[in-house]
């Protein structure tokens, strides 16, 4: 089985395949033909992926090199595919997700004239290729090569209409906002570079970044992961830089699911997951990751209670479950945070894609006010949306309790505030879930007579995708069942085990004892369920149809943080824009440029008398010249 | 003779070529001006000439000082071809401008 390593490149150069294949012949291919490659290339990725990771689970990982990519000196950094536990685990979410993802959107888009359906597709093979080679590459380079590359392909695909100037807004905001990010991530590979010189995760010899991480002082680690973690707010959609992802719900639906829900926005908690000993060892940083998760968590889930846009919810939805990641990544609790994107990118996924059968039936139509009563028409959609929602509320036995459980509970053992808040945060998921679910699903229709008309369930290529996911949100909480409820049978964590023991070393396990535990479980879920019947029972007959006042103003505007942004950073930049473009490009730049093109006229307007056609004139001149020339030759010259 | 004399005549001759070229219109006499000026210039050459040959005589050299001489055959040469392409100049002015005033040749202005 050693042979299956080396088919790794095979991962990321399928879709990349597949995005050559579409992007450049997109206007001569039919639209199954692009179908077919688009899904084909990443079905294959996703059956070699299978095969790594069950070669990965006998134990068979490694690193294989290919060539030099970067040589100056004395860094070397090599274009080298790493396949372990955590990035085996990934590719199956990646390439398996992205397979369901492309295979929706073959029904979803296939309205789309034949180039821009081909286009579509190109971006997509293109964001999977980006995104496997930051999951595989075995160095920090590697790594920012993806990360670039599927900020990229988030671009293109939220501006995919751009015919529509407010989505092409929506497409530059994500990616200047990921470019701050970026900026982070730069610096801390900087950072490395230059203390260690070095980027890559492990080699042979000890010589990795985190094979020499006892070489760097506090005060380089904290640095490092700092700026490392401004990449990942960044990627991730944390505070300060949330804002991006709900505005890239302008994209299609699919692509919603697949890049701002399911794999995209967790290459954050990747990163950090990847770099978990850097963290361990920086106290500090990891406060701050966990602030940081917690006060995002809370915060959009706040959002999340009054929006009426059916994406909106989910996007909000997404950052906050992006903050419990975050949270679970500040108090050491690495596997429950992966875990979490695991879950996450089955039922966030499920969601979008069941949102995006209900915008497909009500004809892109989001606002959940016109919708309700969907339940008959759409009984799949209803039912695999219904499990999702159930998994984001955190239900047992569905998978969304099992992550969400084990992030809180070391978050209890590390700090009971956290978990508190936690809760708190987990409450209002459960609440505005459920205020979407009931609102779009169930009570009375409230749209127009045409859409009632024309509802309908979706064909089988989008119900297939959702009803995978939904036995997936519904059951993947059982890879990682907690001590508490059946001892040895936590199989993520034993299956992540080699990637975090160096941090569990350095980690003082924080042991809450049975009856804590229980208690803790007990009371988010009872919690959750309260929410859940509440908000059933208050928007099925009655859904908060008028605008929001007060308070709910406040957030149904999101608690003006667009606005404030755009206060402080945008106008002054526009401001200075304008000021530097008026006074100093105008007035000052063009003046001389200008003036220096005047003066010439002018001078050259004089000189021209000089030309008068008299051949006297010439000839005095000429004469005047040769004496001017004798008297500084004889006179004048020493 | 005194070799003064012959740079007085010569400067003369000079000058007045050069005050007959700056302010006469007619191209036939601004040619002649050219010609008084060349030719000023062989006789200063003819004179200084002379003069070394009789410093270099002394010490009897015959050929010494003969290579302004030879100058003023060259010069000559070449204003002979001069005058041709000049006169050939003046006959075409001629026929174009039915004149032989310079002051109507300024087309190159435009």
């Amino acid at each position: 089985m050693k042979n299956i390593l080396q088919l790794v490149w095979m991962v990321p150069v399928l879709p990349l395949i597949g995005f050559l294949i579409n992007g450049l012949f997109r206007k001569q291919l039919s639209k199954p033909l692009v179908s077919l490659v688009g899904c084909l290339s990443v079905l294959s990725s996703f059956v070699i992926s299978v095969l790594i990771f069950l070669d990965v689970k006998n134990g068979h990982t490694g690193v294989v090199n290919y060539f030099d990519f970067i040589s100056v000196g004395k860094l070397h950094i090599p274009f080298a595919f790493q396949a372990d536990q955590l990035s085996a685990l990934w590719l199956l979410v990646v390439t398996g997700v992205g397979f369901l993802i492309h295979l929706y959107s073959t029904a979803y888009m296939k309205d789309e004239e034949p180039q821009h359906y081909a286009r579509y597709f190109a971006y997509l093979n293109l964001f999977v290729f980006s995104m496997l080679l930051l999951i595989l590459g075995a160095n920090f380079v590697i790594m920012f090569i993806g990360w670039e590359g599927v900020g990229l392909c988030s671009y293109l695909l939220i501006g995919f209409w751009f015919k529509n100037n407010e989505y092409g807004n929506a497409a530059k905001k994500a990616f200047i906002m990921n470019r701050i990010g970026d900026l982070g991530f730069l610096l801390a590979i900087f950072w490395m570079v230059l203390k260690l010189g070095t980027v890559t995760y492990h080699t042979g010899d000890n010589t990795g970044v985190f094979d020499l991480v006892s070489k760097l002082s506090t005060f380089d680690i904290t640095g490092i992961t700092l700026l490392l973690f401004v990449g990942a707010t960044g990627k991730s959609a944390q505070i300060p830089l949330y804002t991006w992802l709900p505005d890239a719900m302008a994209g299609p639906t699919p692509v919603s699911a697949l890049i701002h829900a399911a794999t995209m926005v967790t290459a954050g908690i990747y990163m950090i997951a990847r770099s978990n000993i850097l963290y361990t060892l920086a106290p500090v940083t990891q406060t701050v990751v966990a602030v940081i998760g917690l006060a995002t968590a809370l915060l959009a889930a706040t959002i999340a209670l009054k929006q009426n846009d059916i994406k909106k919810v989910l996007a909000y939805s997404t950052v906050s479950q992006l903050g419990y990641m975050f949270l679970g990544l500040g108090v050491g609790a690495y596997t429950g945070a992966v875990f979490h994107v695991m879950t996450h990118a089955f039922f966030k996924a499920l969601l979008f894609l069941g949102a995006g059968s209900v915008i497909h039936a009500m004809h892109h139509e989001q606002d959940i006010r016109n919708m309700g009563g969907l339940k008959k028409k759409l009984p799949i959609t209803h039912l695999t949306f219904l499990i999702g929602c159930i998994a984001i509320a955190g239900i047992p036995p569905f998978s969304g309790f099992f992550s969400k459980d084990e992030i809180l509970a070391a978050a209890y053992a590390n700090n009971p505030i956290y978990w508190y808040l936690g809760v708190a945060g987990a409450l209002m998921t459960a609440f505005y879930m459920f205020r979407l679910y009931a609102t779009t699903f169930l009570g009375q229709f409230r749209g127009t007579e045409e859409q009632k008309h024309h509802l309908h369930e979706s064909p089988l290529s989008m119900t297939f995708p959702l009803i995978v996911l939904a036995i997936l949100a519904a059951l993947a909480g059982f890879v990682g069942v907690p001590e508490v409820l059946m001892p040895n049978s936590h199989a993520l964590g034993e299956f992540l085990a080699p990637i975090f023991a160096d941090s569990a070393k350095h980690a003082h396990a924080h042991h809450l004892d049975h009856s804590t535990e229980y208690v803790l479980m007990a009371v988010s879920v009872i919690g959750a369920a309260i929410a859940i019947i509440y908000a059933i029972f208050r928007f099925t007959r009655k859904p908060d149809l008028q605008e929001a006042t007060g308070f709910g103003k406040v957030l149904a505007d999101k608690w003006y943080v667009d606005e404030f942004y755009n206060g402080i950073i945008v106008r002054p930049l526009n401001w200075l824009g304008k000021f530097l473009n008026t006074y100093i490009e105008k007035g000052l730049i063009d003046w001389v440029v200008n003036g220096v093109g005047r003066s010439v006229n002018y001078l050259s307007r004089q000189v021209r008398l000089v030309q008068s056609g008299q051949v006297g004139s010439y000839v005095l001149l000429m004469v005047l010249s040769i004496l001017v020339f004798f008297v500084i030759q004889f006179f004048l010259k020493k | 003779m005194k070799i003064e004399y012959y740079i007085v005549l010569s400067l003369a001759l000079f000058c007045i070529g050069i005050a007959g070229v700056l302010t006469r219109r007619n191209a036939i006499i601004i040619f002649m001006c050219i010609e008084l000026m060349l030719n000023a210039v062989n006789l200063l050459l003819v004179a200084f000439s002379k003069m070394h040959h009789v410093a270099e005589g002394a010490k009897n050299v015959a050929m010494a000082g003969i290579d302004g001489q030879l100058f003023v055959f060259f010069i000559m040469v070449v204003a002979a071809a001069e005058v041709s392409v000049g006169l050939a100049i003046i006959v075409m002015m001629y026929r174009n401008t039915h004149s032989v005033d310079v002051n109507f040749l300024n087309r190159l202005k435009h």
